[in-house]
């Protein structure tokens, strides 16, 4: 059975790259908008690994996180946030709100996929 | 890739969106909206922007993006105060990098010293000193193992493919996760069975450390871990394994290299010399309450791997990563949660609309069909064909409204236009926008950028006075230009007024004048006179350096307009301003008609041009030389006009009292009386182009095909009676002239 990758970024260029990258890969994709989307698709899916960007409207990738963490049901969910280069700070803040790993932006599918091999069960 | 390219395609799209966000948050917060959800929506932009452009390797725009995101992320944070200059430079930012946006998109070239500089204006906004603040280096987290040896088991292998490789390295890996590993979802067996994947291991547990099972805490990290790895990789790829887990555990790598092992391997003996490698590690060590550095003096070979490491690992991930599917889960379906809006080609749409038109026509055959062949009108095929007619009507509406769109998208071009207007003249301009979610077909949109663009550069160049002559006049020096759309009666009325001086009336019939488009000594009055900017050859001496390289008068506005249907009219006054009214029909494809024969030809009149219809009575129509005729209506004389000789049908005047008139208001609100023969009744057609299919036939607008198949013309009102004005003053020059 294929693993599932639940997807959450505002950008639909982003997302739509996340899809062909981990459909290429063979993981079944499901995405959202935003943290608030996020959470609810999650209310009706559990995902092997989720990949969230950091920088979102109504409720941004911390928030997502700490959402998440929170969560019974989730808890033990491996998070990778989607980080852009410099930002020592954001992935330590990352870190702290719960998430497993991160993966740069802009992104190599390659590494993508070795990333997520490095959480997912 | 195919795919990569459907995706550079979203992206550029998506640029559009997230830079008209970008202004119309930089807008609002000049306006004084500093609320914190604009300012991110605004850094959130850019921000996106550039990351997709990086994914795509758009070098130039990533480069400008990030730098207006630095300074973006300063007014985020804070650090910097959003005041007026800071926001005109963002502004004219904002405008460079849609200019960067379009070249990347389109191919075309940019002023690379207009983005330097402005790159530059946006780094000297930095509160800071320039500094790059590189994040310190990740703390390794190198602590010391620190548990007990315990008897070795035998452990569970893992038997990668070994590579026909001459150098092998030999790490022996001490891995003591912390709760918080544990904590952020992270899991031993998932890193471990990576590590495996970069040569051979011999994993060892120490459990040790694990309490009794009433003492145990199941979130507690209690285990760890030696492991011993033979691989043709560095010490980096072993690390890379714990990217994410170094501050949340205990990692200690050491390497050594292995010596050249031949291309089959013993396994057994490789094993005892591992299990001989760790004991002999373990003896070293001192007891747990002593962390020492005893283990430092193992070297840490950092030879290089020679065979391509990452052709070799994707070529495992590819083989290991499950049947590759080439489905692509619906967002729709994935979401779970109903998506309030769905994009849609336009071709979809259009086509829709076409056959929902040729329905409405053929429903209208339909029912003159049924009405010849004497169905009685109770019969059930009349009420069908009724229900019908209604469902029809409703679908027609409801696909109408499928592509009407608000003008905001034609709306969203004008500040920045303004902006660009004003900087090239040396005017002050602001630009206030009412109505903008007003909805229009989407062809009409289409075409109406060109002609309120002409109006607003315009409204700057001709009607706005300098700041300083503003100021002298007691105005603000900066001039304001008001663009509203609002319905009315059926049409959609768009405004461009401006608070300027004003049509200078005496220079416009000077100009006239000399151009010969107007007798030298005609005497016009105030509405004549601004209506005279509407003549071919009028334009103004222009000192705007036309921006798209044309030269446009308002002549060319106003055939634009009509071309769409609608009709232009212009109010002045002097020293306050002009406004600029123009109406335009909903959409282009359907019409509200009153279908009338002339001269045994069938045509069809708008009903949105249609003030009433009456009979003429004797007393009521006058000649008034040379042919021409007026009616009184209400003691008001209106031009009667023959549509019948208009259109040359014929070429004697009708018999008035036989005919029928149609009082139509035209543009300008100007009044004239159409002369038809008999009124067939009103109904709803559809538009068919003539210009499409054959090509433009003065007077006449489009066509349609009415219910009994024929094909009937649809009246272009403000041309016929423009048309016959002009005749009637040609005609009255020729009276007096004779």
């Amino acid at each position: 059975m294929n693993k599932t990758v639940l997807t959450v970024d505002d950008s639909r260029t982003m997302r739509d790259m996340l899809m062909l990258a981990l459909s290429d890969a063979g993981y079944r994709v499901v995405q959202a908008e935003d943290g608030v989307h996020g959470l609810e698709v999650l209310s009706g899916e559990t995902p092997d690994v989720i990949v969230t960007d950091i920088n979102m409207p109504r409720m941004d990738g911390f928030g997502f996180i700490e959402g998440v963490r929170s969560d019974d049901r989730h808890r033990t969910v491996p998070i990778l946030v989607l980080t852009t280069e410099s930002d020592a700070e954001k992935k330590d803040r990352a870190r702290r709100a719960g998430a497993t790993g991160w993966i740069v932006k802009p992104f190599d599918p390659v590494k993508l996929v070795a990333a997520i091999r490095r959480v997912a069960a | 890739m195919d795919a990569m390219a459907a995706i550079k395609q979203t992206f550029f799209q998506e640029c559009e969106e997230q830079l008209a966000e970008l202004e119309a948050g930089l807008l609002a917060i000049q306006d004084g909206g500093h609320d914190a959800e604009t300012v991110n929506a605004v850094f959130r932009a850019v921000h996106s922007i550039k990351g997709g452009a990086g994914a795509f390797s758009l070098d130039d725009l990533v480069h400008f993006a990030h730098v207006f995101e630095t300074a973006l992320d300063h007014v985020r944070a804070g650090k910097l105060a959003p005041s007026h200059e800071v926001l005109n430079t963002m502004l004219r930012a904002a405008d460079a990098l849609a200019d960067l946006v379009r070249a990347a998109r389109d191919g075309g070239a940019v002023d690379a010293q207009r983005c330097e500089a402005l790159a530059n204006a946006l780094r000297a906004l930095d509160p800071e000193a320039a500094s790059d603040d590189q994040g310190a280096g990740d703390d390794d987290g190198l602590d010391e193992a620190a548990f007990q040896p315990v008897p070795i088991d035998e452990s569970m292998f893992d038997d990668p493919p070994m590579q026909a490789e001459p150098r092998l390295n030999l790490f022996t890996i001490r891995f003591k996760p912390k709760a918080a590993l544990y904590a952020k979802a992270n899991e031993t067996a998932v890193l471990i069975r990576e590590l495996a994947r970069l040569g051979e291991t011999t994993i060892v547990c120490d459990a040790s450390g694990l309490p009794l099972l009433s003492e145990l805490d199941p979130e507690g990290a209690y285990l760890a871990w030696i492991i011993e790895l033979l691989t043709t990789q560095d010490e980096a790829a072993v690390r890379e394994v714990f990217e994410f887990v170094e501050w949340d555990c205990d990692l200690d790598i050491e390497g050594d290299a292995a010596s050249a092992a031949p291309d089959a391997v013993d396994v057994a003996v490789l094993i005892e010399k591992m299990q001989a490698a760790v004991e002999a590690e373990l003896s070293a060590l001192t007891p747990p309450q002593a962390p020492q550095a005893g283990l430092a003096d193992v070297g840490v070979d950092a030879d290089q791997a020679v065979i391509d490491l990452a052709k070799a690992r994707q070529q495992k991930m590819t083989q290991g990563a499950g049947e590759p599917t080439t489905q692509k889960s619906e967002q729709a379906a994935a979401g779970g949660l109903p998506q309030a809006t769905i994009r849609v080609d336009l071709d979809r749409v259009d086509r829709l609309i076409n056959l929902v038109g040729e329905l409405v026509i053929n429903q209208a055959m339909l029912a003159q069909r049924v009405l010849e062949a004497g169905l009685a009108r109770a019969s059930g095929v009349a009420t069908g064909l009724d229900e019908l007619e209604q469902l029809t009507r409703e679908i027609q509406d409801s696909v109408m409204a499928i592509r009407a769109q608000p003008v905001k998208s034609v709306f969203q071009r004008m500040p920045r236009l303004v902006r660009e207007v004003g900087a090239m003249t040396g005017k002050l301009a602001r630009l206030v926008t009412e109505g903008e979610n007003t909805e229009v077909d989407k062809t009409v949109i289409e075409r109406l950028a060109d002609p309120l663009t002409h109006m607003i550069r315009n409204a700057i160049d001709h009607g706005l006075e300098k700041p300083e002559t503003r100021a002298a006049a007691g105005k603000p020096e900066e001039g304001l230009v008001h663009l509203s759309a609002a319905h009315r009666s059926g049409r959609i009325v768009i405004e461009v007024s401006d608070d300027g001086a004003g049509i200078d009336r005496a220079r416009v019939k000077m100009l006239a004048a000399s151009k010969g488009l107007i007798p030298a000594d005609a005497s016009l009055s105030d509405d004549e006179i601004d209506n005279l900017i509407f003549l071919p050859g009028f334009s103004t001496a222009s000192t705007v350096s036309d921006i798209s390289g044309r030269g446009v008068g308002m002549d060319v506005v106003r055939r634009s307009i009509q071309a769409l249907g609608g009709r232009i009219s212009i109010a002045s006054r002097p020293g306050q301003g002009s406004t600029f009214t123009m109406s335009l029909p909903l959409t282009l494809a359907v019409l509200d008609g009153m279908v009338v024969t002339v001269a045994g030809q069938t045509l069809v009149v708008p009903l949105t041009a249609i003030v009433e219809t009456l009979q003429p009575k004797i007393a009521d129509v006058h000649g008034f030389g040379g042919g021409t005729r007026v009616i009184a209506i209400r003691d008001q004389f209106t031009p009667l006009i023959d549509v019948g000789r208009e259109l040359a049908y014929r070429a004697e005047n009708a018999d008035a009292l036989s005919c029928v008139a149609l009082l139509v208001e035209a543009e300008g609100g100007v009044r004239s009386a159409l002369l038809v023969d008999a009124i067939l009744g009103q109904r709803q057609v559809v538009i068919k182009s003539l210009e499409a299919n054959y090509r433009h036939v003065p007077g006449i607008a489009a066509a349609t095909i009415l219910g009994d198949g024929r094909v009937a013309l649809i009246l272009d009102v403000d041309a016929v009676v423009a048309s016959s004005r002009m005749d009637a003053a040609f005609e009255q020059l020729l009276a007096t002239a004779g």
